[in-house]
């Protein structure tokens, strides 16, 4: 009968994906747009990338936004790891649910409620708000992302493997940076790019949190955007979409590849006994 | 030198000589999780050289005791003392004991030559001298072509080899093996125990390996201890756990066992007289027990040591069973038979096959006779 897929296949499939990704493809169009007019096609141009580095304003804001990502997210790893370990390694005790609940806790919270408590706490210990305050209120959000990550990871950790290290001389504090870090690295790094990237698109804390001469790269988009949209944004959009994907695309061909060759290797090595 | 073979055939029982210093000793060692008591009350002598097994069912206590042993746990109550110096509050690290791990637990991102050398890098010991021990401890075990591999890479024979590689090469007073044959298929267990013997015997190090595999803790050990419900049953040699077993639990622990009910009927010199309904005669055993005349006893026949025959014997009054072929097991080289008796009582026996073809053999509602020697019978209390 009918060797391919089927007519509703077909369009559930196109339906599906031009309902993800016109919008995305338009944006990408129309930054390569010569007219001012952003729906206005006037023919290819990459004058809006060219501008787009001379606009001060904006690498300005692209700058803070990196700077408040990286620190923030190495210490939202750190503070996350600690609590993943201390979470898997304390075992029970009374209120356990209670305590990694809290943990969890900004996961779920409405970002405005967390913007808004954390500027609250700024105002009444007056501390002027600028890149520390963005950077702090990033770390608490993205914390509890690092500990649930590094959390699974450990789950499935043989603690006897610890105890080894133990057992041929190694104490406990070097056994952790020797065995544990080592082992449960994969997990800590993509905890750090998940709280890298939550960094990099956070629009609506950072706005709470914020002072002046510390305006990342999503706020002035967003404030541009207000004044109307011009072909520069689209050209920023453009980059960053670029940039994400790309990160994707590298990071889940390393996966595979490793995995593929893990598998090759369990089979050499079964077959050769 | 020469040894004579007078000296060579001295049996080497370090537990029977009372000028002896015992290597690890256990003194009262008890330990509880909460409510629950995994280790009871345990005292126990472990001899330099020895290859000790800890054998009992799962929940037995005997993985605690091997782990109180490397230090992992620490005795609720009594003291464990390693060459007289006592190891509580000694932490793992700081033991001369090494241990080998059920899961083999090697370092994933380390190769085989890294996870073997690593404990030796913790006791700073020069790179050249580590280098030289772990080239040593690869080639007693046989790792040569797989030195620079990452554990994954291996199979799980190789593996186990490198987890007893890097317990090993620490030289270590004594040695922990937690299931090390385990996770292995048959073939290779059978011809792994003797390898680990070999190595043993080279290495002169005390062995002490936590086991449910009767057949393997035969096998490898100098002494076995069997343990129930965290007490030690009884410790002693393998062939005095098979043939002596003091208690109902140890005899149908080890081996295949039969066990029939009797009262002791007279208690004669050197051996006893015994009633048993359920065997249907009386029996004459070694007198081996302190059991006076109306006393419970228990006999224990192993399977091997029953004759079974079509014919009757000249005395069928003692030491006789008889009953009909229920079942049979042909395994080649022995033949087992099921002979349920005319109590209801089924009693296996195992027959060596001893030629190709027989005349007239024995098939299913034979009549058949089980007869045994007095020595043969263990006589069991309570």
């Amino acid at each position: 009968m009918n060797k391919g897929l089927s007519w509703f296949t077909w369009s559930a499939l196109v339906v599906g994906f031009s309902f993800l990704y016109l919008p995305i493809i338009l944006l990408v169009l129309f930054s390569f747009n010569e007219s001012k007019l952003v729906t206005v096609w006037g023919g290819f141009s990459t004058k809006w990338y060219v501008e787009l580095f001379n606009n001060q304003g904006l690498l300005n804001a692209a700058w803070v936004t990196l700077k408040v990502a990286f620190v923030s997210s190495t210490v939202a790893t750190l503070l996350g790891t600690m609590s993943g370990v201390m979470l898997t390694r304390f075992g029970k005790f009374r209120g356990r649910t209670l305590f990694s609940g809290m943990i969890y806790a900004p996961l779920v919270m409405p970002e405005v409620i967390t913007g808004l408590s954390l500027l609250l706490m700024f105002v009444a210990i007056s501390w002027d708000r600028g890149f520390a305050t963005v950077t702090i209120a990033h770390i608490t959000f993205s914390m509890c992302y690092v500990a649930v990550v590094v959390q699974s990871r450990l789950a499935t950790f043989d603690h006897s493997i610890e105890e080894a290290a133990m057992d041929l001389g190694c104490p406990p504090g070097k056994t952790f940076f020797a065995i544990t870090l080592p082992i449960i690295l994969p997990a800590v790094v993509s905890g750090w790019l998940l709280s890298f990237t939550l960094s990099l698109d956070d629009l609506v804390i950072a706005s709470f949190t914020t002072g002046p001469g510390a305006t990342t790269l999503p706020m002035k988009i967003y404030s541009q955007v207000r004044l109307g949209v011009t072909p520069e944004i689209n050209a920023v959009s453009t980059i960053l979409v670029g940039l994400v994907a790309t990160g994707v695309l590298v990071a889940s061909i390393i996966s595979r590849r490793s995995e593929a060759a893990r598998l090759r290797d369990e089979r050499l090595a079964t077959a050769e006994r | 030198m020469a040894v004579s073979g007078q000296e060579a055939r001295k049996k080497w029982e370090p537990w029977n000589d009372p000028q002896e210093k015992p290597h690890v000793q256990l003194v009262g060692v008890s330990k509880r999780f909460g409510e629950f008591t995994a280790v009871d009350n345990i005292s126990l002598d472990i001899y330099k050289g020895e290859f000790f097994s800890l054998l009992g069912p799962s929940g037995c206590g005997k993985t605690t005791l091997l782990r109180m042993l490397a230090g992992f746990e620490q005795p609720s109550q009594g003291q464990i003392l390693l060459e007289g110096s006592d190891m509580s509050g000694v932490p793992p690290y700081r033991r001369p004991v090494n241990m080998m791990f059920q899961s083999y637990a090697l370092f994933p991102h380390m190769s085989v030559e890294r996870n073997i050398a690593f404990g030796l890098k913790q006791d700073k010991i020069p790179s050249a001298e580590i280098a030289q021990r772990v080239e040593e401890v690869i080639e007693l075990v046989e790792l040569g072509a797989f030195a620079k591999r990452k554990p994954h890479q291996l199979s799980g024979g190789q593996r186990q080899r490198v987890a007893l590689a890097r317990a090993l090469v620490k030289k270590p007073k004594m040695l922990l093996l937690d299931e090390p044959l385990g996770a292995l298929d048959k073939k290779l267990r059978a011809q792994t125990q003797f390898e680990l013997m070999n190595i043993q015997e080279k290495l002169g190090i005390t062995f002490v390996i936590v086991t449910h595999d009767q057949e393997e803790a035969m096998t490898v050990s100098t002494r076995i201890a069997v343990m129930d419900h965290g007490r030690i049953v009884q410790v002693a040699t393998p062939t005095e756990i098979y043939e002596y077993p003091n208690s109902r639990y140890v005899a149908g622990f080890i081996g295949e066992v039969n066990i029939v009910e009797g009262r002791v009927a007279e208690v004669g010199e050197g051996h006893l007289s015994i009633a048993s309904e359920e065997s249907g005669c009386s029996i004459r055993a070694r007198h081996a027990l302190d059991a006076p005349v109306g006393a419970a006893v228990w006999i224990a026949l192993r399977p091997e040591k029953l004759v079974i025959s079509m014919e009757a014997p000249a005395d069928t009054s003692s030491n006789c069973m008889v009953g009909e072929v229920w079942d049979i097991g042909y395994l080649g080289n022995l033949s087992i038979y099921h002979v349920k008796l005319d109590s209801g009582a089924m009693i296996t026996t195992a027959k060596t096959n001893r030629t190709r073809d027989t005349e007239q053999p024995i098939t299913w509602e034979d009549r058949v006779y089980l007869t045994w020697t007095p020595d043969a019978g263990i006589v069991l209390g309570q």
